[in-house]
């Protein structure tokens, strides 16, 4: 033990770090920061010295190029011990990591952390948002397989509307006039050099603020910021009444990351390692390309928006988040802080919360998708087939011959691109249906010209069948007075 | 030597300093910036785009759309599978022919023909195209992109060389007229 103080005297009296060393962490903090609240930074730096360690391990082996990346992450999969642990931990560890980053910014922004004089604190935040996504998404293009080659695509896509600048803008992001090697050796500099420097320099300036301006007090109900006292106030709150940082509030911390770091490695265990998917073979078309986790709502997003509005909405539109995240601080910088008297701020969270949960849901679930092997899979259920007429089953046969079942579903199988069809009968009558199925229309494609007249009569007459036997179908009233009694009759 | 001319003697040579790093500094920035933005001045060098081949006419029979794949003509030796590409070839009649991108209009994603239903339908965002690459439904907001193409020799010949995207597909054709 001598020995070590020695060594630890002789170094400090050549570093004279020491003594700032031991103040940074006596520093004291308002008594009730010591919460459990507060422990989302450190664990999202946690998270980053992870992703830092474990994707400098994955770089002895990963060979960043297009033709061997895929082969080299089968390698580490497969072919050396543990590579699939690492490849685990790195891929549990970002999704731990930005979940963490979420979390902690619901809670500085619920806390009213962002408020005088820590907004260049939450300026410097959004900024490391903006990079921890940046990792994720260029961490996805590391996994070099069928999703990240058609990512890249729909990227290029959203790149190329850029209006002037955009077709010069997508050889700039893939390297080329398409994608192929230069551009997996692209977003590998961006994933392993750039986007990590500006996170490293973006974690020490926000560090640095936290320390210099002190941890965002808790904030109490009628204890309200205003720029001429708050200083004042909060040197009161520390000073005063405040306690050391070491030892009674790290230890909070300490326990906390150490448990994200064992439930990342848990993870890692149960759940092993993503992919790689399908080799990144352009030629292979067989394939539903998906982003990842937190990209999902985006890919959800981009289904429902109207086309005519969608190019705007896709280039403006992160530009007017981002902005508003950037300037939040200075439109409220002063006020109340706690979330008891800030319903607004309360109603915004859940919102968006409520928003990104829904449209993630359908990004895992993609009902806007045809099932495209729904028509060779899926049969149609015998009660609609039972007791039949000839022309009736025919009909059905040409349903799932003309791949109707791909986007309407019978029986809850099938697609749910177009409407369910159990009972379609009660919503069109038969002219109506005819002209549904020739015309399309509604976001249907038109079947004119691919279906025979006397297919189109047998499929309307399966159609016609679909109700429930309690139900009487729709019927056009006009019908029956323009073609003559008889018709009603023989119309079912 | 007084001290203030001493001290404005050195902040000159600072201000020299600044300078001259500054100007070295502008004329490394021109070769570094060029270097940076070659991917997008190589599009002037020759055989960025050219016309390939791909293959005999037997291979697309008449009234069928057949997957076709082509080996991008600007290639690096480390591209593998990347630099292969897939269109879609329809020979309409015999003679007349048209060739799409695998390339949905709406985001790129790889679109998949459907010969019951006469139709090309996309598995990203379930944009559907009918037979002549026109739009039929979903979010793209156009047809298929088309390859400029030519006959010689009994082969079919497309001229590419570019992923088609929504904001660049100048050499390209759109497809047929949007039908309701």
């Amino acid at each position: 033990m001598r020995l070590i103080q020695k060594i630890g005297e002789w170094l400090d009296l050549r570093l004279q770090l020491g003594a700032s060393i031991r103040e940074t962490a006596k520093h004291p903090v308002p008594r009730e920061t010591a919460s459990w609240f507060y422990v989302f930074g450190s664990a999202a730096l946690t998270c980053f010295m992870l992703q830092v360690v474990t994707g400098i391990l994955l770089a002895l082996i990963y060979v960043p190029s297009g033709g061997e990346a895929w082969n080299s992450l089968q390698t580490l999969n497969h072919g050396i011990s543990l590579g699939w642990f690492i490849r685990a931990l790195h891929g549990w560890g970002s999704n731990f990591m930005v979940a963490i980053v979420l979390i902690h910014m619901v809670q500085v922004f619920l806390f009213g952390a962002y408020k005088f004089p820590r907004e260049l604190t939450w300026i410097v935040g959004v900024l490391l948002l903006l990079v921890t996504l940046g990792m994720a998404f260029t961490g996805q293009i590391m996994r070099f397989d069928q999703d990240a080659y058609w990512g890249l695509g729909i990227g290029a896509s959203i790149v190329s509307r850029v209006p002037v600048i955009g077709p010069w803008a997508v050889n700039l992001m893939l390297g080329g006039p398409i994608i192929a090697g230069a551009t997996l050796s692209r977003f590998f500099a961006l994933h392993v050099f750039i986007v990590p420097g500006l996170l490293i320099a973006f974690v020490g300036v926000h560090l640095l603020m936290v320390l210099k301006l002190g941890i965002n007090e808790w904030p109490m109900p009628g204890r309200v910021v205003r720029r001429a006292t708050y200083m004042q106030e909060y040197r009161e709150l520390t000073h005063k009444q405040g306690i050391a940082f070491v030892p009674n509030a790290v230890w909070k911390d300490m326990l906390f990351s150490g448990f994200i770091l064992l439930a990342i490695a848990t993870c890692a265990v149960c759940f092993g390692p993503f992919g790689p998917g399908g080799q990144p073979d352009p030629t292979i078309i067989q394939t539903a390309p998906r982003p990842d986790f937190f990209f999902l709502w985006i890919y959800a997003l981009l289904s429902f928006l109207p086309p005519s509005a969608e190019t705007p909405i896709l280039l403006i539109g992160p530009a007017v988040g981002i902005i508003v995240l950037l300037v939040l601080p200075f439109f409220a910088g002063e006020g109340e802080k706690s979330w008891k008297r800030r319903p607004i701020a309360v109603l915004t969270i859940l919102l968006i919360a409520v928003a990104l949960g829904t449209m993630t849901h359908l990004g895992q679930h993609t009902p806007w998708s045809p099932v495209m092997d729904a028509w060779s899979s899926e049969p149609i259920p015998s009660q609609y087939v039972r007791g039949r007429t000839a022309l009736e089953r025919q009909g059905a046969l040409v349903f799932q011959a003309k791949q109707c079942h791909n986007c309407h579903s019978l029986g809850d199988r099938g697609g749910e691109r177009g409407p369910a069809l159990d009972s379609v009968a009660l919503r069109l009558t038969q002219d109506q249906l005819i002209r549904q199925v020739i015309q399309g229309g509604g976001n249907m494609p038109a079947y004119g010209k691919n279906l025979s007249p006397a297919e189109t009569t047998a499929l309307v007459a399966f159609l016609k069948t679909l109700h429930p036997a309690t139900q009487v179908p729709a019927r056009d009233a006009s019908r029956a007075v323009a073609l003559g009694a008889g018709e009603t009759a023989a119309d079912p | 030597m007084s001290e203030e001319n001493g001290m404005s003697r050195r902040m000159m040579l600072v201000k020299l300093g600044i300078f001259l790093n500054a100007i070295v500094g502008a004329v490394l920035a021109m070769p570094i910036v060029r270097f940076l933005f070659s991917p997008v001045t190589r599009e002037k060098k020759f055989g960025y785009e050219s016309w390939l081949s791909l293959g005999g006419l037997e291979q697309f029979p008449a009234g069928q759309t057949r997957l076709a794949t082509y080996r991008n003509p600007v290639t690096n030796s480390w591209d593998g599978e990347t630099a292969d590409i897939a269109c879609w070839v329809r020979n309409v009649d015999g003679q007349t022919f048209q060739v799409f991108a695998i390339n949905c209009a709406h985001l790129g994603c790889p679109v998949r023909w459907f010969p019951q239903s006469s139709l090309f339908l996309c598995p990203c965002h379930g944009g559907a195209y009918y037979q002549d690459g026109s739009r039929a439904s979903g979010p793209p907001e156009r047809g298929l992109f088309q390859y400029n193409h030519k006959i010689e020799d009994g082969k079919i010949f497309i001229k590419a060389g570019e992923m088609p995207t929504p904001g660049r597909a100048a050499n390209t054709q759109s497809g047929g007229a949007t039908c309701a």
